[in-house]
């Protein structure tokens, strides 16, 4: 791993009267600017990607400095080596799908090509289509090729702007696996903008919080997911912790799967993945009860024991709590119930955790909410 | 039917104007359409009213202008013949300025039209690919243009082709040397029986004009597929 931060970004910006202000490393893998719409995460990727100029600041990917406000340094968008996949595909009309591929091949020579046109087609799925011509293909088929479009043009860094925004939702659980493959087995830092919680915790590695014109908070997914503070951005109603979970075995008789974490292990529904696949959930604070002493003859699958780290204060009448089980755990409950409780940071307690309420929109995988056991 | 020699000359220099006019004005016209399409500056209008001029203007007063300044004792004309021995007046080239000039703002409002429709967020996609301005422009914006090049190209032909007003006045009517078909019908028309003659010339001119529209459609129709 190089010593150089795969992004790095401190910039300022003012467009009319919004203001941008941008402050974050991200390490290699895939980084997601997580926000509201209008919240300004596509005009940071423009900014990264040159199609705009910060007022001041610096920007970085890798060892290579696109833009530094002191020294007078800005590359110019095609000098960057930046693959962007824009919200809409924006593939070239008047060239087929190869032509749209290869088109930023000719810009590069033979030594700075990274992938070969095969590679990529195969990778994305779309070896089929290349002498069609843009028009005849599906949304995601159209953005399939977009990603390969990018990726052909051998950058450094691929930013991808809501890329699935414009797809329905069974287009988009198709597209997914190959935006993982590409983050997995292509081994360049990608920069992922999304306003969908479970996208951005099924794939990101480092996760960016935008409000407002302002990076809030930046860090691997884990710790962001877990901070009660920025619950009112991540989502109230659908935020929870997020565990790395290895599917450790499957109970055919009753259709669960069972998945180990750093704290123990828990049952879920079946999932059909195979034994030892590793994997990012999460669990919805509104899911996850307390008590104090383990409880005998309850249908809870999942008891966890765990710690107290801290409880939110709030004006409602529910609040979180977030409780160390090993890894962090957040709990929505009554401020009626803390009360009871007497729970405060350091209270032993155990979590109990339906294995009905996690379902395959908690892993992001996407698809019907409810279609759990096959 | 057979043509005479007169005929010949007189389609002969009627192409040829057409095509030298058309040739030249082409990629200025372009350039033209790009800067008023993609670049707001102060002084667009200005530019903007100065094509359309030949369109408003009575064409004797576009190739009364040409005279004064192109012309051997024109202020730029003068100069060049100081300076180089050239000279367009009362000659071919003097005739294609005159149809350049007079069919220029044709030529550059379907161009003009087709790159307002160019979106340029693609433009930014191949950006974003590593292409450099000018190959942008080559690669995307020129190939997402050709219609509108080609309808503009098929009008100034047109319009070079019936050019008569400014011609006359620019370069006068010399048989075999600015003598284009229209000027042709003109001479034959002025003498007592040339009507038959006249409508040889006539039929020539439709021929000519059918023909240019039929090349401009398949064209056309070849670069939507």
């Amino acid at each position: 791993m190089s010593r150089f931060p795969a992004l790095h970004v401190e910039i300022k910006h003012q467009v009319e009267s919004f203001k941008l202000q941008a402050e974050f490393s991200a390490t290699p893998g895939l980084t997601a600017f997580f926000g509201r719409s209008g919240s300004g995460k596509t005009a940071l990727v423009n900014l990264i990607a040159g199609l705009a100029t910060p007022s001041s600041g610096r920007i970085e990917v890798g060892n290579v400095v696109l833009f530094d406000a002191d020294k007078g340094i800005n590359l110019s968008p095609e000098r960057r080596r930046v693959g962007y996949v824009f919200q809409e595909d924006r593939l070239f009309p008047h060239l087929t799908v190869r032509g749209n591929l290869t088109y930023g091949q000719r810009f590069r020579n033979e030594v700075t090509r990274r992938h070969h046109l095969d590679d990529v087609t195969d990778l994305l799925d779309i070896g089929t289509l290349l002498n069609r011509r843009p028009e005849g293909l599906s949304g995601g088929e159209r953005q399939r090729v977009a990603i390969g479009r990018a990726l052909l043009s051998s950058p450094d860094i691929l930013l991808m702007d809501e890329p699935l925004a414009s797809l329905d939702s069974a287009r988009k659980s198709q597209i997914l696996p190959f935006i993982e493959r590409l983050r997995d087995d292509v081994g360049i830092p990608i920069v992922y903008v999304s306003h969908e919680i479970d996208e951005v915790v099924r794939l990101a590695d480092t996760m960016v919080i935008i409000d407002n014109g302002l990076t809030v908070a930046a860090g691997p997914v884990e710790n962001i997911m877990s901070r009660l503070d920025l619950r009112p951005l991540t989502g109230r109603y659908e935020a929870g912790a997020v565990f790395s979970v290895t599917v450790a075995g499957h109970d055919k008789t009753y259709g669960l799967t069972e998945l180990s974490f750093s704290g123990g292990r828990l049952w879920v529904p079946a999932l059909n993945q195979t034994m030892g696949h590793k994997m990012r959930m999460r669990i919805r604070a509104r899911d996850v009860s307390l008590s104090l002493s383990p409880p005998t003859n309850s249908s809870f699958l999942n008891i966890i024991e765990g710690n107290v780290l801290e409880i939110r204060r709030e004006a409602g009448p529910q609040t979180d709590i977030l409780l160390d089980v090993g890894t962090p755990l957040i709990a929505r409950v009554t401020r009626k119930s803390i009360a009871a409780m007497r729970l405060q940071p350091g209270t032993k307690v155990f979590a109990l955790i339906k294995a009905a309420a996690i379902d395959r929109h908690a892993m992001g995988l996407g698809g019907t909410r409810q279609r759990q056991i096959s | 039917m057979t043509l005479s020699s007169l005929e010949i000359e007189a389609l002969q220099l009627s192409l040829q104007v057409a095509l030298c006019a058309v040739g030249v004005s082409l990629p200025l016209g372009i350039g033209v359409a790009w800067v008023l399409s993609r670049k707001p500056f102060p002084g667009r209008i200005v530019l903007d009213g100065f094509v359309h001029l030949p369109l408003i203007l009575p064409p004797v007063v576009v190739g009364y202008l040409l005279l004064m300044v192109m012309g051997r004792r024109g202020f730029v004309g003068a100069w060049l013949w100081d300076t180089f021995q050239i000279s367009i007046a009362f000659s071919l080239q003097g005739a294609a300025a005159a149809a350049g000039i007079m069919a220029f703002p044709l030529l550059v409002r379907p161009i003009r039209q087709g790159l307002e429709a160019v979106d340029p967020k693609l433009e930014q996609a191949a950006c974003t690919l590593g292409a450099p301005p000018l190959a942008v422009f080559v690669t995307v914006t020129l190939p997402l243009i050709v219609p509108g090049i080609l309808n503009g190209t098929i009008l100034a032909f047109a319009r070079c082709l019936g050019e008569f007003g400014a011609t006359i006045t620019f370069v006068s009517n010399i048989p075999g040397e600015t003598q284009t078909l229209p000027l042709a019908i003109y001479t034959v028309v002025q003498s007592p029986g040339g009507e038959a003659a006249a409508f040889r010339l006539v039929i020539i001119s439709v021929v000519l004009a059918l023909g240019a529209l039929i090349v401009s459609e398949y064209l056309t129709r070849k670069t939507r597929k």
